[in-house]
């Protein structure tokens, strides 16, 4: 059931194995660590997240490795795989450093010319360079590329970085100073302030301020308390929690050991979903190399504070991300959620007081707590401070993950970072936010996003998946498979929830069939309102946001489906109609013996006629005409 | 093969993972992933089994086990296929290619070939998308998959014999 995957424990070697009992011993074994990265001259990194381990880059470190031992060079150069880079469209990613050196799309066998060209003569290979989609040319340094410029990284800091497996790394990028800093020198309320005056967000979703909630929990005395981090990353098109933790493991672990010393927690607990087996081994990984150090267990660095972590897991049910459900799966039963209050800072696992929050907040806590709150606040927005971490995904060039400062614009993310619509398509929208969120369109490209300017033009920030549409696009369409997806998941524990999704798919298919009446929209929008203003939690009160966005901003579209009875994008398979041009049609019978359903009729040398009752629209006709003579309309 | 697959020993093997856990309180859903673990699937015999050995009504592990995407009360195929259809994926055209699988094998989602070969299943993201559309095989992940693809790498799946 979930693998495990053995490379990444062999890596996993500790230089040094004795408990780090003080800040001195921890410095120490920092500056072993850097001592040893200076030692090897050149770094080769391998990216090892789970886009370029599916494109075989387990066996590049092999073969780069078998490389240099043959040119016995394996003590001068380092070989690392690491978290992802973000670059995936482009994946595999190989980066030499010092030079910064990004070679892209690089195969197993092209080890033998990385180190024979680079290494052993110092000439880049510039065939695996990355090109620039504008002017052509190469760019060998990957801070030249407009994917990372306007990129700033403090969650995504050591992903594509460190090895992610070996914790000296990690310490050697000031790991578990912000854990020593909070136990040797702060008081557990500092360290509170210090994440309200940062201006934190929890970056799951909703927003809320994460000072504040640890403030919260703080005031709740109990035997025990828990500190959660919600790893049940369930948003189609999302997956930075999953490279966070596959780069950055110990990022987190760190984190919620400060959040317990904050709301004088003992026992922290990880929900991950089980279809990350990748993430579930570093982060089993780094919590026992934590162990072995002595930064988790009793007595941390020597201090009276204890703190351990589990690792709990999922097993693939959306409305677990909302934190009540995800409690109650946790405690074993269905992952229903209930009314708040009380809140789980008061009554959370098993009763007792609970902090969750979400795994890309936890990767921003120790940055926050070294470089200050001030620090945090100067970037982003006022009331959005900080960067923020996106999926960027769809109809775009440059698909990938990028955290970008909060206030950046759509435009700039969308046409700068992402490189702009694939294949030279028109922009139609983005949505945000996943099947919570809306569609936003051209007429937003120039908002700054951040919290509250994304609720305010009907979407919300989400987790940070980014589905960029093209003109190829149908709208109602996308809407309908949204509204698939939160039909699905929803739990049934709710009425408004559970029979509105249904419903509101229902009239949403019937357009899409070309069954639709005016009607029709009024009803769509009146149900959603009832949905928004009833449901129990967040994934019935914003299930109807797709529609709604969609309805606003594409109404024309939907008038043509359900008035012309057509589908401008050419998506909705009801709604299509194929012809064959006479005057293009030179009646070569490809088409006919093509089509599946003997739906094209005609003699060879004569045009040939699409007999509509009989096509059940498939398009395989068009795929094979070599004379442009099918359209579809 | 639902017989053999139900063995004496798959059972005494659960029951010892179960007697080896502290505490039975709230370990459902982890006593589960260890019984599809060993199973492949959770048949109703197995459900009763945990039930009585957790000490929970069967009622309670019946809704947990058809709450959950990731719990299956079919046996899955020799070779379990799953299409993804994150929104990344979908946008990038993986509904065709999961057409493109029901019509080769002649099963819907969530159902296995009666030669027990292939299971299919849509599932919800896995990750990859500057893959898209990505098509999961047991743990080997097939990127940028189009229509035409699917018939070889079935017929892939088929010469691992």
């Amino acid at each position: 059931m979930l693998r495990t995957r053995s490379p990444d424990f062999e890596r996993s070697k500790c230089i040094h194995m004795a408990k780090i009992n003080s800040i001195e011993e921890l410095c120490n074994v920092k500056a072993k660590a850097l001592e040893a990265q200076k030692n090897q001259k050149i770094t080769i990194l391998v990216c090892g997240g789970t886009g370029c381990k599916s494109a075989n880059s387990d066996l590049i470190v092999k073969n780069l490795e078998e490389e240099l031992a043959s040119e016995n060079l394996a003590d001068r150069v380092a070989v690392l795989m690491t978290g992802c880079f973000g670059f995936c469209e482009k994946g595999p990613i190989v980066k030499i450093l010092p030079d910064n050196t990004f070679y892209t799309e690089v195969k197993p066998e092209d080890a033998k010319e990385i180190i024979q060209g680079h290494i052993v003569n110092g000439e880049k290979v510039e065939r695996l360079l990355y090109k620039d989609q504008n002017t052509g040319e190469s760019i060998p340094d990957s801070k030249h590329m407009n994917f990372y410029k306007k990129q700033m990284r403090i969650a995504l800091r050591n992903c594509g970085y460190i090895d992610p497996a070996v914790i000296e790394q990690y310490i050697r990028e000031d790991g578990y100073q912000a854990l020593a800093k909070c136990l040797t020198t702060m008081e557990a309320k500092d360290v509170i302030q210090i994440m309200k005056d940062s201006g934190l967000r929890g970056r799951g979703g909703a927003g809320f301020p994460t000072g504040l909630k640890w403030e919260i929990a703080s005031r709740y005395d109990a035997d025990v308390k828990y500190v959660v981090c919600n790893a049940d990353e369930g948003d189609p098109g999302a997956f930075m929690d999953r490279s966070i933790l596959e780069g950055d493991p110990h990022s987190v672990v760190e984190a919620m050991a400060i959040c317990g010393y904050a709301i004088n927690a003992t026992k922290g607990r990880v929900y991950i979903r089980a279809e990350y087996p990748l993430a579930i081994t570093r982060l089993e990984n780094a919590i026992k190399s934590a162990r072995e150090y002595g930064l988790l267990g009793d007595n941390i660095l020597g201090t009276d504070f204890s703190f351990d972590i589990e690792i709990t897991f999922g097993a693939g049910a959306f409305v677990c991300g909302e934190e009540t459900a995800l409690l109650h799966s946790m405690e074993g039963s269905r992952g229903e959620p209930t009314t708040k209050p009380p809140f789980p800072a008061e009554s959370g696992f098993f009763g007792k007081p609970t902090n969750v929050n979400n795994v890309e907040t936890y990767a921003n806590v120790a940055q926050i707590i070294l470089k200050g709150a001030d620090w945090y606040r100067s970037i982003g927005t006022e009331k959005s401070a900080g960067t923020k971490v996106f999926a960027l995904a769809g109809k775009i060039n440059n698909v990938g993950l990028i955290e970008v400062p909060m206030g950046i614009t759509l435009r700039e993310v969308i046409f700068d970072i992402g490189g702009g619509i694939k294949d030279g398509k028109k922009f139609k929208a983005v949505q945000t936010g996943g099947p919570s969120g809306g569609c936003l369109t051209e007429k937003d490209l120039d908002t700054p996003i951040d919290f509250d300017n994304l609720i305010a033009k009907g979407s919300m920030m989400g987790s940070g998946g980014m589905i960029v549409m093209d003109e190829e696009s149908c709208m109602p369409a996308v809407a309908k498979f949204y509204l698939e997806f939160t039909k699905e998941e929803s739990c049934g524990k709710c009425t408004p929830c559970r029979v509105g999704t249904t419903r509101l798919l229902e009239l949403l298919t019937l357009i899409c069939d070309g069954k639709g009446e005016m009607k029709h929209f009024d009803e769509l929008r009146n149900l959603s309102q009832v949905i928004k203003d009833t449901a129990l939690c967040g994934l019935g009160q914003t299930a109807p946001n797709p529609v709604l966005s969609t309805l606003d901003a594409f109404y024309d579209e939907y008038v043509a489906h359900v008035v012309d009875k057509k589908c401008p994008a050419g998506v909705c398979r009801k709604l299509l109609s194929y012809k064959i041009d006479v005057n293009k049609c030179k009646g070569c019978t490809l088409c006919a013996r093509t089509c599946p359903n003997n739906a094209i009729e005609g003699k060879v040398k004569e045009t040939h006629v699409i007999k509509d009752e009989l096509c059940i629209k498939c398009g395989a006709c068009m795929e094979k005409c070599k004379f442009g003579a099918i359209s579809k309309g | 093969m639902a017989i053999d697959s139900l063995s004496k020993e798959k059972f005494e093997e659960l029951g010892a993972y179960i007697d080896s856990l502290p505490s039975k309180k709230g370990e459902l859903i982890r006593v589960l992933h260890r019984a599809q673990g060993i199973f492949g699937y959770l048949p109703k015999e197995v459900q009763f089994f945990v039930a009585r050995k957790m000490d929970v009504p069967t009622s309670k592990v019946y809704g947990v086990v058809t709450f959950y995407s990731y719990f299956s009360m079919i046996p899955k195929g020799e070779y379990n296929i799953s299409v993804c259809l994150g929104t990344a994926c979908y946008v990038r055209g993986a509904e065709p290619v999961l057409d493109e699988f029901k019509k080769q094998l002649g099963i819907s989602c969530n159902e296995t070939t009666a030669d027990g070969k292939f299971s299919l299943n849509a599932l919800r993201c896995v990750g990859a998308c500057g893959l898209a559309p990505v098509v999961m095989v047991g743990d080997e992940v097939y990127g940028r998959v189009t229509k035409d693809m699917v018939k070889d790498i079935l017929a892939s799946c088929l010469s691992h014999n």
